[in-house]
């Protein structure tokens, strides 16, 4: 028998893809959050976070609670094609959702940093406002957004929580890296457990050491 | 060719109200840092957007809260000049000025007008340079070079000297006043330097919390400031309350004199203003026994504090700046000043 290494491809594909939602939604967010009423903001400021400091099964609860196959919004779903429970898909909404506040923060933290003379000057000189957001204000946020994403990806590579609670666990279907070291420690496979670990501590280091590197190139680009 | 504002807004503690006309050639806007000066350029330039009124640039409406108008500032051909330069740090000097020639389609016509500007900008050889490998200087032509290329119909400038070094400041006064005379159409220039204003300045409008006080030609400003705050920012040293006694004479109190004025005093007086520069032992005129209190030295000058023998002892000391060779060895007992150099000051 062959070694199932699905659980590392399932567990790269649910990151790759929620870290791609999370870096647009997350962004999104983000610029416009800024822009709108102190009150509106800090209102929605808390509620785009709460994900990050709630415990990931609380955020797999809320899921179920919208997207339960008996629910009416996954219901409604389900006649269409759609279901997020027990899929591996259901996976990338789960870690999607739970990066989702760590690219929003980094994020704004990028924007706020951004000098606002920038973008002033770009609308006198008769730019328009697209093009200062993409060849103005991202580059300059540049370090920022991509430190964001790494962290998001790191966060959707190891989420546990949320996805054992909406996509549980079935080999060669939902398994992921996280999911996987319990199933196998669970069951006595103590090897098994410990190849995922490793598995998953060489990319977890890969990632922050590239978030590290990321900062120091950041503050060498301020200092100049 | 001119410059109409007339608008409102509201800044927490107090209210933008200006009204103002600026003709060719620079005017300043002269007030202490907080008044609203570059709040008035951003609103000029559509970044910020006043509560009411209107402003219009050379016939052309920018902004009409009755008419419902707001051009964005895209549309506004108002070149603004940050206090920062607020050049793109992630582009070359040859990109960012390329930004300010995004309305030029034709390509061949675009290539010469940023070769024409590098060459009036001596910025030539500086094009692959990213801002933060340039001098002040340098920074201030490119961001200078990038607004001028895109042929803006008003150039603001917003504390255009305050990055640089004091040597380099002085250099670049000139520069930049001759520059500005070629360009040729208004500029809207925001200083808390009552030097600066008076170096560039064909005309000056002193500021005070979000109001305009006086707007008059530079030299008339410093001659006649006309109120308190005008006086100050002109940068009078001796400002005492005053009455009016008659047609030609003030009573200060605080100074215990009587001063004899060569302009005609009118009601409404409320102070009056004696430049430090313009007291002399020799003068027959509103002289007055004194009394020697400090000396503070200056590079090329001496600040000689003195108090009138009748003066009120809570009152602040009198300013006597001169020249240090003209310093004599003692005190004089008695100093006057001619009756042309009493500023009057009114409410």
């Amino acid at each position: 028998m062959s070694f199932d290494w699905y659980p590392l491809w399932n567990s790269l594909r649910i990151a790759a893809i929620s870290c791609v939602l999370v870096f647009f939604t997350g962004i999104f967010f983000a610029y416009y959050a800024a822009k709108l009423p102190r009150a509106v903001k800090g209102v929605l400021d808390v509620i785009l976070t709460l994900p990050m400091v709630l415990p990931p099964t609380v955020c797999g609860y809320f899921l179920l609670l919208v997207f339960g196959v008996k629910r009416p919004i996954g219901a409604f779903l389900l006649q269409h094609g759609i279901k997020f429970v027990m899929t591996w898909y259901g996976g990338v909404l789960a870690a999607a959702v739970v990066a989702f506040p760590l690219m929003y923060r980094t994020a704004r933290g990028a924007f706020e940093s951004f000098d606002k003379t920038l973008a002033y000057s770009g609308q006198t000189l008769g730019l328009s406002n697209a093009y200062i957001f993409w060849r103005i204000r991202m580059p300059a946020c540049r370090q920022g957004i991509l430190a964001g994403t790494v962290l998001a990806f790191a966060r959707a590579l190891g989420e546990y929580g949320a996805t054992s609670m909406l996509i549980g666990y079935t080999p060669g279907r939902t398994a992921t890296i996280s999911t996987t070291v319990y199933q196998l420690w669970r069951t006595n496979d103590e090897r098994g457990a410990m190849f995922w670990v490793l598995i998953n501590l060489a990319i977890s280091t890969v990632v922050l050491l590239s978030v590290n590197m990321l900062e120091a190139r950041q503050k060498k680009a301020v200092k100049a | 060719m001119s410059l109409r504002v007339d608008i409102r807004k509201s800044l927490g503690s107090f209210t933008l109200d200006v009204d103002f006309t600026a003709g060719q050639g620079i005017t300043s806007l002269l007030g202490a840092s907080g008044c609203g000066k570059s709040m008035t350029l951003k609103c000029i330039a559509g970044i910020e957007k006043p509560d009411e009124g209107r402003i219009e640039l050379d016939g052309r409406v920018l902004f009409d809260s009755a008419q419902g108008v707001n051009l964005p500032p895209q549309q506004r051909r108002v070149g603004y000049l940050f206090q920062n330069y607020a050049l793109f740090p992630n582009m070359t000097v040859r990109q960012n000025i390329l930004c300010g020639l995004n309305r030029e389609k034709d390509r061949s016509a675009r290539e010469r007008r940023l070769r024409d500007m590098l060459r009036r900008m001596q910025l030539e050889g500086l094009e692959e340079r990213k801002p933060a490998q340039l001098s002040g200087g340098q920074q201030q032509r490119a961001a200078l070079a990038r607004i001028l290329v895109s042929d803006p119909q008003i150039l603001l400038l917003d504390e255009p000297f305050s990055a640089l070094d004091g040597h380099l400041r002085d250099s670049l006064k000139v520069e930049m006043r001759d520059l500005l005379q070629r360009f040729g159409r208004e500029v809207l220039m925001v200083t808390h330097d009552r030097g600066e204003a008076y170096n560039m300045s064909r005309e000056i409008a002193v500021m005070d919390a979000g109001r305009i006080l006086t707007l008059k030609p530079t030299k008339e400003l410093f001659a006649d400031p006309g109120s308190v705050q005008a006086a100050i920012l002109t940068g009078c040293k001796n400002i005492a309350a005053a009455r009016r006694v008659d047609e030609h004479t003030v009573e200060v109190p605080d100074w215990g004199v009587r001063l004899e004025t060569k302009q005609q005093v009118n009601e409404g007086l409320c102070a009056v203003g004696l430049r430090a520069h313009y007291f002399n032992p020799n003068a027959v005129q509103n002289r007055f026994p004194v009394r020697y209190v400090e000396e503070m030295e200056e590079p090329f000058e001496t600040i000689l504090q003195f108090r009138y023998a009748a003066q009120r002892e809570d009152s602040p000391p009198v300013w006597w700046r001169l020249p240090k060779e003209k310093k004599s060895a003692v005190f004089p007992a008695e100093l006057g000043i001619a009756p042309a150099n009493i500023l009057l000051l009114y409410e």
